[in-house]
């Protein structure tokens, strides 16, 4: 009656024995051979070393990128995943190795970003005892897993594996943990040939679509004077941009992003009105609140988006578009829930849908637009002041890399410059820590992107707090010799921080005056070629040098100490109540 | 979404689950992070070999609830969830008391305390009784006080097991599951279908 979970009456094809047994060390890589992955990121120890041994002979099929830190490892598969589409893979040793792999666990849970985590875990008949490096990883990363495992028999590996891709990959995507102790690395046994699984009986990867609610919701839409388009990760994560661009050019409804959702419409379509939340754009925040009918399309109303949740939207009818049932009616409730996968929704919704535009309700976006150029974009992007701005480099970068540019950002101000003023043309192009908010993603998460798109051109936006948190990852790009342009926006404190502590804790700046060391010169003793600039008019040739530059390049820009972000959505305040200085 | 006030009151939430080592971790986790004590936890088997069932009860609003089943059939392992409030189930609760024998052999027209409480004794030794009984949470708190005269040395009342009285079991709902390409019965989500009325022109 107690079966074995993974051996449950679902597993249908009958194994067949290879010529010679293997160990679970090889039967581990030849799944992930069969699974598509090309590239690991990782770091050995002494519970995973059965597992590297065999990579040893798997060199020509798995390419594996040995980083500095296992959070760097992580970090650098969920920007593979996030650039490339595909499953980032991470192997990490048991114990330490295994909890540095916390905080990209819970970034890539929060985010939806599939990765397979591999652990090594101590020999089984240890567990428990507190042997060496031995962690209850298991429990640890239950909660920001989707999914995890703990394999102590090798026949157990080729199951698990192909459930960890199964689950990281379909539905909302996720991270998924499989633990492999030693000795079933190490044991021989009869694989089976590799079956990926497609199916698992207690889970759903979606919805079975309603046709009743995509009718109600096109009625709805259909009968709007002030329709409303909010977009997130999901039209990313369902590749449904056609999709999503056909039905926002049928409807005419000006659309908004939040910062993951970024490039699933090119920055500069007419309908695209630019960002969400609490250092968005001005109009799609105050107009939230004056739309009749809001669309929220693979968002999940995250706090930094609504602002005050009694103050949000409460005068509009809701239609959310979700894959996961437990998004609807989270934070906002949803008048007509359409859940499913948006790209098998958005096209039952677009041929529902009349052909119309709003151009008087768009005018009133382009006047905010306007309000919020002459109060705070036309000075970012085109300071008057001696100093230079992050906002200005971004102006630079865009004009020189025309929107074709892979942008990866860390936390903090610079982040919220590079998402509300870089041009995307394509989907897949801003890679950052978006729920977690996690210091120290951008280096790592570049390398990755890079590796997961080598034909574009990857720059990295930094902070000069952030990129303190992985620099040691410069080692990694070192060694790898892989191509991601770095930029630092040293302003020579956690700006965003400072900017709370100026605007609502009367500048008393507790502990965000960090120090630097001469980041050229760090990058130098990696052999990373760089430069400093503190003057305008070095910035420009500075940028065409960086990105002219075979390999990689760090770039340290001097930026304006104490400036801060505007517009603002003050915590606590309602989307309305923006402000824009 | 009801807009009457919010009223917390006890709630049955019974979820199908694959027999997974570490499932209730993932599932009493869902509580926790929240900060929702779990008044009563019972996992058992199921009328299906091989899946299990838990009971859980929690005092809170309609809609906190809605949002935990929803996080808790989201877990990979757990098939089903459904959650009831106490007049939807039928539902029962054990409990033993231990008493001094002399006492209550003494003291205690033992018979008729017995029938009165629907008890019967399931040990009786030298030195100690041991009475059991079943039923709701008043009935087993109305044996204490019974008890409590006569020395009551040793109380423990088991996690409450519910039956759903509207359900008709988990088989044909489970051979949904097993196929590929379901239909209704798993595609239907419990906590989303009274969105029948909600929307109107």
């Amino acid at each position: 009656m107690f079966q074995s979970p993974l051996s449950a009456p679902q597993a249908a094809s009958p194994p067949r024995p290879t010529l010679a047994p293997i160990s679970g060390a090889v039967a581990t890589l030849q799944a992930l051979v069969a699974e598509g992955v090309d590239t690991i990121f990782g770091y050995p120890g002494g519970a995973i070393i059965p597992i590297y041994d065999a990579l040893y002979d798997f060199t020509t099929q798995l390419n594996h990128v040995l980083v500095r830190h296992e959070q760097g490892g992580i970090h650098a598969a969920q920007g593979y995943a996030r650039a490339s589409g595909r499953v980032g893979v991470v192997l990490a040793t048991s114990g330490p190795g295994a909890t540095n792999l916390v905080t990209g666990l819970a970034d890539a849970l929060i985010d939806s970003t599939p990765l397979v985590c591999i652990t090594g875990q101590v020999f089984a008949h240890l567990l428990g005892s507190d042997a060496f490096q031995e962690t209850d990883i298991l429990n640890i990363t239950t909660p920001i897993t989707k999914w995890n495992y703990q394999v102590t028999k090798a026949e157990e590996i080729p199951e698990a594996l192909a459930r960890a891709f199964y689950l990281a990959r379909s539905g909302r995507p996720g991270p998924v943990l499989v633990d492999i102790t030693k000795n079933a690395q190490q044991q021989l046994f009869d694989a089976p040939a590799y079956a990926p699984c497609t199916h698992i009986r207690s889970y759903r990867p979606a919805p079975v679509v309603r046709p009743a609610y995509v009718r109600q919701a096109a009625e709805l839409i259909n009968s709007a004077q002030r329709p409303f388009i909010l977009w997130g990760q999901g039209v990313v994560l369902g590749s449904a941009e056609v999709e999503f661009r056909a039905f926002v050019e049928k409807s005419g409804i000006p659309a908004a992003w939040t910062i993951l959702g970024v490039g699933a419409l090119p920055t500069g379509h007419p309908l695209n009105v630019g960002m969400l939340g609490m250092h968005g754009n001005y109009g799609p925040n105050v107009l939230t609140n004056e739309c009749d009918v809001l669309i929220a399309i693979g968002m999940r109303f995250d706090d930094r988006v609504t602002g005050r949740l009694d103050k949000y939207a409460r005068q509009a009818r809701v239609i959310h578009l979700d894959i996961d049932p437990t998004e609807i009616d989270k934070n906002v409730p949803a008048t007509v829930p359409v859940w499913g996968d948006c790209k098998e929704t958005l096209p039952l919704l677009t041929a529902l849908v009349e052909p119309r535009t709003h151009p008087a309700w768009l005018a009133r976006f382009h006047d905010y637009t306007a309000q919020e150029i002459d109060a705070v974009i036309r000075e970012e992007l085109f300071p008057t002041s001696e100093e230079l701005t992050m906002g200005e480099v971004m102006q630079q970068l865009n004009e020189l890399s025309q929107g074709e540019a892979i942008i990866v950002s860390d936390v903090g101000q610079h982040q919220m410059v590079a998402c509300r003023y870089a041009r995307m043309n394509h989907p897949r192009s801003h890679v950052t820590s978006g729920g977690l908010g996690t210091m120290g993603f951008a280096l790592p998460a570049a390398i990755g992107a890079k590796l997961g798109a080598p034909g574009r051109v990857v720059v990295a936006v930094i902070g000069d707090g952030g990129f303190q948190m992985t620099i040691q990852e410069l080692g990694t790009v070192m060694q790898t010799g892989v191509d991601v342009k770095i930029i630092i926006l040293n302003n020579q404190f956690l700006g965003m921080v400072r900017q709370w502590q100026e605007l609502f804790h009367q500048r008393r700046y507790s502990f965000v005056d960090i120090q630097s060391p001469d980041f050229v010169a760090v990058a130098k003793g990696y052999h990373i070629a760089g430069q400093r600039v503190d003057a305008r008019a070095d910035l420009r040739p500075a940028l065409e040098e960086m990105l002219a530059h075979p390999g990689s390049f760090l770039l340290e820009v001097m930026v304006m100490k104490e400036n801060n972000i505007f517009p603002m959505v003050p915590q606590g305040c309602s989307v309305a109540e923006i402000r824009l200085r | 979404m009801s807009h009457a006030p919010a009223a917390r009151q006890e709630y049955n939430i019974t979820a199908y689950t694959e027999n997974q080592v570490g499932l209730l971790n993932c599932i009493a986790i869902i509580f926790s992070r929240r900060k929702i004590n779990i008044e009563s936890l019972n996992v058992s088997p199921s009328e299906i070999e091989g899946i299990h069932r838990f009971n859980i009860v929690i005092a809170e609003t309609e809609e906190i609830v809605h949002k935990l089943a929803k996080q808790i059939e989201k877990q990979v392992e757990v098939l089903k969830v459904y959650f009831n409030p106490n007049a939807d189930v039928i539902w029962q609760e054990m409990a033993l008391y231990k008493v001094p024998t002399d006492v209550i052999a003494e003291k205690a027209l033992v018979e008729r305390l017995l029938r009165e409480n629907g008890a019967r004794a399931v040990v009786i030794r030298k030195d100690y009784t041991v009475f059991e009984t079943t039923g709701h949470r008043e009935e087993t708190d109305s044996l204490i006080r019974v008890l409590q005269p006569y020395g009551l040395i040793e109380f423990v009342r088991s996690a409450r097991i519910a039956i759903i009285k509207a359900s008709d079991g988990f088989h044909h709902k489970l051979r949904e599951f097993e196929r590929r390409e379901p239909g209704e019965v798993v595609a239907e989500n419990e906590f989303l279908n009274d969105r029948e009325q909600v929307f109107t022109m």
